[in-house]
């Protein structure tokens, strides 16, 4: 468990060196968060209560979600291990006595941690001060909504993981790595809430593994589920994470297998 | 002058042709990446469409004539970053070396950073902004008078000289700051979203300093108040709805003297 | 922070020059203000000419560079497809592109890998091809940034006959920086020391040697452990330095001829083996730096010193250069 522990360190050191770069992706996301609550306010303006969100909800819901995209990566450079598979160093990586997944795990987790730190407040502090926001008040709805992002966290890991494979077979993952990005704009609620998505489209993005990363731990923030509701979305996160993780494991297996027959 | 221009042209389409092919030998990924980027610049049309499914009208404004904005300024934001869009990787290529490598071939850095990395593909963005724009003018309830239909190629000219200018002079703040790339994004991508809708949606003071301070609504929002017939909610004499030439042009000139003073103050690293 | 300081110096057309020192001297620096990639802060630099700065696009159509560490080439195209791009950009008259190209692909042996893409070339092979890159428009002077460094022994001589050929063909000057000894003495007819920032030698490689009573080591393999061996009173200074079982080291001034040493140990002793061993450029480099000479008075020495004819209207690849 040590030895990941000092992974995570590690990732999140390693991030922490590019400050400037972080400084200049919160200025980005921050002015995203502005354009995108007048954009919201403008649509709730005209419809009310769309959704069951009321107007300083959906403004809430925008900067946010803006101080989510980092840390879950939904627009980010994709996992170095694209890049070691393309290179070939990644037969090295195979041959540490840890866990595979686990140690690429271990290091976004870290990555993450100093995303939402130092980069992720920042949209929603600059929201606070321009506009009245839906903060949660209670302990247990800040404890739940850590909770959520962070299986938001691991359910996108999950996903980049299995784009970051798909270079075992293609050479190279940076088409992969675009469709899903798109993917994932589309149906984790950034594009637009997904409350806002309408009829059968709403049913069938809040099914998907997107909503895990944007709409729900957004949802728990604005403690729009409660008990039993809250224990079923936190679940729905879970149980994607699940799902992921071991397909993530079938095909480490299958593409381990790839670099031994190449010879490493 | 000219046979600098179009040298500057030759040497910019021999880079682009080199990159194209470049890129083709990803195959896969080139294709993946045609797609994903025809459907992603379509995104932002999907999310416009999406809110007018549950409203007639956003801030007073009617469908098409927000497909409008999205077309005049999609059309200029994807001529410019077909063209030009990779200079933000400027501080990419000052910290990798590659600046350096650049600036020993004989053509002019600008023209090579711009051409960086060039793939086909990016002319599928502008197809779908021009297929929004013309769709748009199909639905148009506006009399159409020469002035008008003059004003539409102008503006997205202009526009693209905008964006264009606002790319360069990012990338030549990131001699200074380079890791300053994603901050770039605001103004460019930003600028692109944020004018995609009707300005007034953000309130008087945004819409003045997106008048007076980064000139964005010089791109779509002041020539197409006229060729929509609104008025201007800032009051604004009617002689600003056809200055987005004078503006892109002082842009350019900006950007030009930004560029030249970062090269100059370049400072190259490694060994 | 000054990478050089008061660096002068004028290279004339058709020398070959090495420009040595240790890491962080400020070699690359002074290389990149030639190119016209920095801009001095203050002093004087003309190449061919030329303004580096100022004209760098005309600069460029008259020097070649090659970055040991850095490629110019396409990475996912064959080296042709850069070629032929460079071709363009230079406009280089197709008759002699077609005459270079086919030169230089026999003097490198580049004909088996001109149509592979390059980031599936070995380290060698990539270095011919940056080479060939740098070469093809004829320029008249080249830069060579460490062009042998991680290459093996055969890509190594290659890059030196080729370097040589030019040189003697052409009568294109080169400069080039190198922490390869060998490149030194195989190529250069003259060598710049760099040391902190400061020129502090300019002259020939025989002669650094002596200012700075360098040694070379005989490293010699006998048939059986023995005691110290017994050596001859020609050349002065020899002397056994280490003692390892059968074998033993000699050390002697790098400026006498080793021909009498081995002579007279060969004679005396019953020898499987002998090779010679050539004093370390670094090792030189820091003994000059250390105090083996009066580095200021080097340095000024060198400032009015150009060495061969000094005829502007003729020396096309004549630079003088003096930044602070």
């Amino acid at each position: 468990m040590r030895v990941y522990v000092e992974v995570a360190l590690r990732g999140f050191r390693r991030h922490a060196t590019y400050r400037s770069a972080a400084v200049a992706g919160a200025f980005t996301n921050t002015m995203f968060g502005f354009i995108r609550a007048y954009v919201l306010i403008a649509l709730w303006q005209a419809r009310p209560q769309l959704g069951g969100y009321d107007v300083v909800d959906a403004v809430t819901f925008a900067f946010l979600t803006q101080t989510l995209i980092a840390p879950v990566a939904v627009f980010g450079a994709p996992l170095e291990l694209g890049e070691r598979v393309r290179t070939g160093d990644v037969a090295m990586d195979l041959q540490r006595p840890a866990d595979f997944q686990g140690w690429w795990l271990a290091a976004d987790l870290g990555r993450a941690l100093f995303a939402l730190g130092f980069r992720g407040v920042v949209p929603l502090a600059a929201g606070a001060l321009a506009f009245r926001l839906d903060l949660p008040t209670e302990p247990h709805v800040w404890l739940a909504f850590a909770v959520s992002t962070l299986l938001a966290v691991v359910v996108s890991f999950a996903l980049r993981y299995l784009v970051a494979l798909s270079a075992f077979w293609l050479l190279d993952d940076r088409g992969v790595h675009a469709i899903a990005g798109i993917a994932a704009m589309f149906f984790s609620g950034l594009l637009l809430p997904l409350v806002a998505f309408p009829g059968w489209l709403g049913a069938f993005a809040r099914a998907l593994p997107w909503a895990a990363i944007i709409q729900v731990p957004a949802d728990v923030f604005l403690g729009e589920h409660t008990g039993a509701g809250l224990a079923g979305a936190l679940g729905f996160q879970a149980a994607w994470a699940v799902i992921l993780l071991a397909l993530g494991r079938l095909v480490t297996a299958a593409a381990a297998g790839k670099v031994v027959v190449h010879g490493g | 002058m000219v046979e600098t221009l179009a040298d500057t042209v030759r040497v910019y389409l021999l880079l682009v042709r080199m990159w194209s092919r470049a890129a083709w030998a990803y195959r896969t990924s080139f294709v993946l990446l045609t797609v994903a980027t025809a459907v992603v610049t379509g995104l932002d049309i999907v999310a416009i469409l999406l809110i007018f499914a549950h409203t007639p009208r956003l801030a007073d404004f009617t469908l098409p004539e927000v497909m409008f904005l999205y077309g005049t300024s999609s059309t200029a934001f994807y001529l410019a970053d077909s063209i030009l869009g990779t200079v933000d990787r400027l501080g990419g290529h000052v910290k990798a070396g590659t600046f350096d490598v650049m600036l020993l071939r004989p053509a002019r850095a600008l023209v090579q950073v711009a051409a960086d990395q060039f793939t086909p593909r990016r002319l599928g963005k502008v197809a779908q902004a021009v297929t929004v724009l013309v769709v748009s003018l199909s639905l148009l309830d506006v009399p159409w008078t020469p002035s008008r239909a003059l004003l539409v190629p102008l503006m997205v000219a202009a526009g693209a000289v905008i964006y264009g200018a606002i790319w360069v002079s990012g990338a030549a703040f990131q001699f200074v700051a380079t890791d300053a790339s994603e901050a770039l994004n605001a103004f460019t991508f930003g600028g692109n979203f944020l004018t995609q809708y009707p300005l007034v949606i953000y309130g008087r003071e945004w819409l003045w300093a997106l008048t007076w301070i980064v000139p964005l609504a010089f791109v779509n929002w002041q020539p197409a108040l006229y060729v929509l017939g609104r008025p201007d909610p800032l009051g604004l004499p009617l002689a600003f709805r056809f200055v987005s030439p004078a503006v892109a042009l002082a842009l350019a000139v900006v950007a030009a003297l930004a560029w030249r003073a970062g090269v100059r103050h370049y400072r190259s690293t490694g060994s | 922070m000054r990478a050089v300081d008061r660096i002068s110096f004028r290279i004339d057309s058709g020398e070959v020059v090495g420009y040595i020192g240790p890491n962080g001297a400020g070699k690359s620096t002074t290389v990149k203000m030639l190119t016209g990639i920095l801009t001095p802060s203050a002093g004087h630099i003309r190449v061919a000419g030329l303004n580096p700065v100022r004209q760098r696009v005309a600069l460029a159509r008259r020097i070649g560079v090659v970055f040991g560490q850095r490629t110019g080439l396409w990475w996912d195209l064959p080296l042709t497809d850069s070629f032929e791009l460079l071709r363009h950009l230079h406009r280089i008259p197709s008759a002699r592109y077609r005459e270079n190209l086919e030169l230089f692909t026999e003097l490198l042996d580049l004909g088996a890998f001109l149509h592979i893409p390059v980031r599936q070339l070995s380290l060698g092979q990539r270095m011919r091809g940056d080479l060939t890159a740098a070469l093809l428009h004829d320029p008249r002077i080249v830069y060579l940034d460490e062009p042998t460094i991680g290459l093996d022994v055969v890509s190594k001589a290659a890059v030196r006959s080729f370097l040589a050929e030019i040189n003697r063909e052409r009568g294109t000057t080169v400069l080039l920086t190198t922490h390869d000894l060998d490149d030194i003495e195989r190529l250069c007819g003259r060598v710049m020391v760099i040391a902190g920032g400061r020129l502090v030698y300019d002259g020939s490689v025989d002669g650094l040697r002596g200012r700075v009573n360098a040694e070379r080591t005989l490293v010699v393999d006998l048939a059986a452990p023995a005691p110290r061996l017994d050596l001859p009173a020609e050349p002065p200074g020899a002397r056994v330095i280490r003692v390892d079982g059968p074998r033993q080291w000699v050390a002697f001034p790098a400026t006498a001829s080793a021909a009498p040493l081995i002579t007279a140990i060969t004679a005396r002793h019953e020898v499987v083996d002998i090779s010679l061993r050539e004093p370390d450029i670094d090792e030189v480099v820091r003994r000059l730096y250390l105090g083996g000479l009066r580095s200021s008075a080097a340095a000024a020495s060198s400032v009015g010193d150009p060495s061969g004819t000094d005829d502007p209207s003729e020396t096309g690849g004549r630079s003088a250069t003096s930044a602070k």
